[in-house]
């Protein structure tokens, strides 16, 4: 490290350690763009899932894109098959899952889940995303808890999950300042102003 | 006991272990031109390799969860996946035990800088009336040293690692050489405002980070990931700032993967060779010395002691008086938290700072004598945005459940509105916490293992119970409504060790029948050998230790080098 610092030197340090951060994962850090659809992966060609069979993923894909409109983007599906790919019992909850929720759409409308029309599909998912239904529903509410956090993990840990939040951090700064609009809302609000 | 080669080289100084008090004495002797040879459990640290500050959860697949999804079911990285190299509760094949009854965790790393990669950088002095304790309420221990033995000590820490604070003259909370401070968060703004509705001060932090250039180091760019370790150097690492500038002195010889295994003793009862395993190979090794400091961590540097034994010492090393292991204590952890509503909905910013809070509060009840406890506690104060995590918002997820568009605009008003105090509290020894050497247990070096026995009293039980009306009060008077807690009852209070500030282990003092170590921390009985790290302890102040780990530290080290100067040691 230099003896002498600018303000600017600093921040060209900090952007040099954060490219030197993703070089050093290089080899691992391709295997992110591979894996993930988060920003360009896309253009890598088909993801071939680790966990799951074809319906499973297509059925997948489609929940996760219903508990949070944009996990697709998240890249929610390739993250619970890169887990689910290392954990059998993480795998059991989602394959169990899914074929409980098949058999259960086939008993009402005579087929599966994502074969369902939308409002075959929203029927059943506003049963099992409350706990209020675990009695007669307990696998399926089960099933569903997983799926919403993790499909929630997934997507508020993306790029475009955390630009949705509206996260403004992790760029460093020359002077830490707060915004003395947002203190005078909080203490207006609070009554301790 | 292994033989000595008579023939291989002596080294002047051996410090086994690299944090906070073996980075400091290091960094001290190679100043005053003394040779050093370091040894370190684990292997060499590489910042720019080892350390994910500013990467994103999306650069790497699982997102930290760990790609079998660890953290799912309990079995994560400790504090997560994108802190520094943050060791162990369980270090694989090195297992600790605990006694009958008795619960304890353990925390270890095994780096060069230890636990100094990653820890909270707060750094408070311990007030005058903490080194005399018993004398105060008769509970306890008074050190050998007093705070104006140690305030230059503390100087010298405080100017060369570089602190933030600002000069309270509060008495529980001695000022010291300050940085700036930068200003509080709006949640720390809304606490302090709180607090003084409450009649408790909540002032700037004291963090071992810099916010102008210090020595060559770079001033804090304010990212909020000291954790994960700082690619500047803009917090206190032993690491980066000890270590690796004093091995640029040429004066220092570094191993690493070297688990020290035991201390030799000659027939004159001094230290002449530390054992130790190198971890590569699996091999026992030597190296000759004229003398040795530990700094092991407090209950390695015991363990040593322990397992140290030889016919002129059967009860372990610098052990006549027995009290080698006795007097452990941890901090007192208590926590809480709520929704505050008055931030619902203000305009995201970026509240990133330093990594932890900008402001705390000091024990403010250190002259009222009539409360049900001894001693004192603070309270740090944590909140606002940040970089989101896997499991952050499972919270919500369990409150909203439902799904779609709901579901995110529970998380988008749920995002930056928690404020938690934890606090952190003075445990007073007791004959029922200690460790010692399970009789029947090896690590995988074959080297016996530690065996703990914890128990926490009604002093520290009644302590939470205070932090738990605190803590409520302080987030009621911010709008928030916390949540019933489970009456007091294991649970409550933290799991002794669980706070990571374990200590007292080979206590100091000026009676050689009731401590290991004297003022100097210099063994009573063995006249080459040292203590650097929190074991000599006398008691554990509210104050976390780090500061206090270099400023002893410090001056063991300088009192060394001119013993050695006079031909004493």
């Amino acid at each position: 490290m230099s003896e002498t610092f600018s303000r600017r030197n600093v921040l060209v340090t900090i952007a040099s350690a954060a490219a030197a951060a993703a070089s050093v994962s290089e080899a691992e850090a391709q295997h992110v763009h591979e894996a993930m659809a988060d920003d360009s992966a896309k253009s890598t060609g088909p993801y071939k899932p680790k966990a799951f069979t074809e319906h499973e993923t297509k059925t997948l894909r489609a929940l996760c894109e219903t508990i949070v409109p944009g996990a697709s983007q998240g890249g929610a599906f390739e993250y619970i098959d890169l887990l689910c790919s290392h954990n059998d019992e993480l795998k059991t909850t989602y394959t169990g899952g899914i074929g409980w929720l098949d058999r259960k759409m086939e008993s009402r409308v005579g087929t599966t889940w994502v074969d369902a029309k939308p409002a075959e599909q929203k029927a059943m998912l506003d049963i099992i995303a409350y706990r209020m239904n675990s009695d007669a529903y307990g696998p399926g509410v089960r099933f569903f808890d997983w799926a919403r956090k993790m499909t929630v993990d997934a997507y508020y840990t993306s790029a475009a999950g955390i630009k949705d939040l509206g996260e403004k951090g992790n760029g460093g700064m020359s002077e830490f300042k707060t915004p003395p609009d947002a203190i005078e809302y909080a203490l207006k609000r609070s009554g301790l102003g | 006991m292994p033989q000595v080669q008579r023939s291989a080289p002596i080294h002047d100084v051996v410090v086994i272990g690299s944090g906070a008090g073996g980075g400091t004495v290091t960094k001290v002797l190679a100043d005053m031109g003394v040779k050093v040879t370091l040894i370190e459990a684990g292997p060499m640290l590489n910042p720019a390799k080892d350390y994910k500050e500013h990467m994103w959860p999306y650069q790497v697949p699982h997102r930290g969860a760990g790609e079998d999804g660890g953290q799912y079911f309990g079995k994560g990285y400790p504090f997560g996946y994108f802190l520094a190299p943050n060791g162990y509760w369980d270090v694989p094949g090195e297992p600790f035990t605990t006694g009958d009854g008795s619960k304890f965790r353990w925390f270890r790393s095994r780096i060069t800088g230890g636990r100094t990669n990653h820890y909270g950088r707060i750094s408070l002095r311990f007030a005058d009336y903490d080194f005399a304790p018993y004398s105060r309420d008769g509970l306890g221990t008074d050190w050998p040293i007093t705070y104006d033995e140690m305030s230059p000590y503390y100087d010298k820490v405080e100017s060369f690692i570089g602190v933030t604070g600002s000069k309270e003259g509060i008495r529980s909370a001695p000022d010291g050489i300050f940085q700036t401070c930068p200003p509080p968060r709006v949640h720390e703004v809304l606490t302090q405002k709180a607090c003084q509705k409450l009649n408790i001060p909540c002032i700037p932090s004291r963090l071992s980070i810099i916010t102008k250039a210090t020595n060559g180091r770079a001033p804090c760019h304010y990212c909020g990931q000291c954790g994960r370790g700082c690619v500047t150097a803009s917090n206190y690492s032993s690491s980066q700032v000890q270590i690796f500038p004093a091995m640029k002195t040429g004066r220092v010889t570094m191993i690493n993967n070297a688990m020290a295994r035991e201390l030799i003793t000659d027939s004159s009862g001094k230290v002449v060779a530390v054992s130790y395993i190198d971890k590569d190979t699996r091999t026992e090794k030597q190296i000759r010395c004229r003398s040795v400091v530990l700094a092991a961590s407090a209950c390695e540097s015991a363990r040593l002691l322990l397992n140290s034994k030889s016919p002129r010492h059967p009860n372990g090393l610098s052990n006549g008086s027995g009290v080698v292991g006795r007097y452990l204590t941890d901090s007192v952890g208590y926590g809480m938290g709520a929704k505050i509503p008055a931030l619902e909905g203000m305009k995201i910013h970026d509240n990133d700072g330093m990594g932890g809070m900008h402001v705390y509060v000091p024990w403010w009840e250190w002259d009222k004598p009539n409360k049900d406890f001894p001693r004192g506690y603070h309270i740090e104060i944590g909140g606002g945005y940040g970089m989101p995590g896997v499991g952050q918002f499972h919270g919500v997820c369990r409150s909203a459940e439902g799904y779609g568009q709901s579901l995110k605009d529970a998380i988008k008003k749920d995002y930056g509105v928690y404020v938690g105090l934890a606090g952190r509290g003075e445990q007073i020894p007791n004959p029922d916490t200690y460790c010692d050497i399970d009789p029947n247990v090896v690590d995988q070096f074959g080297i016996p293992v530690l065996r703990f026995h914890f128990k926490w009293t009604d002093n520290e039980l009644k302590q939470v119970d205070h932090m738990e009306k605190t803590f409520r009060a302080i987030l009621e008077t911010m709008g928030g409504k916390p949540g019933p807690r489970p009456g007091r009852a294991d649970g409550k209070i933290s799991v002794g060790g669980e706070i990571i500030h374990e200590l007292g282990v080979v206590r100091m003092g000026n009676d050689p029948a009731s401590s290991a170590l004297n003022k100097y921390c210099q063994s009573h009985e063995v006249k080459n050998l040292f203590v650097a790290d929190a074991a000599p302890f006398v008691s554990n102040p509210d104050k976390n230790p780090t500061l206090t780990i270099c400023a002893l530290a410090w001056r063991t080290a300088e009192y060394l080098a001119e013993e050695m100067r006079k031909g004493n040691v």
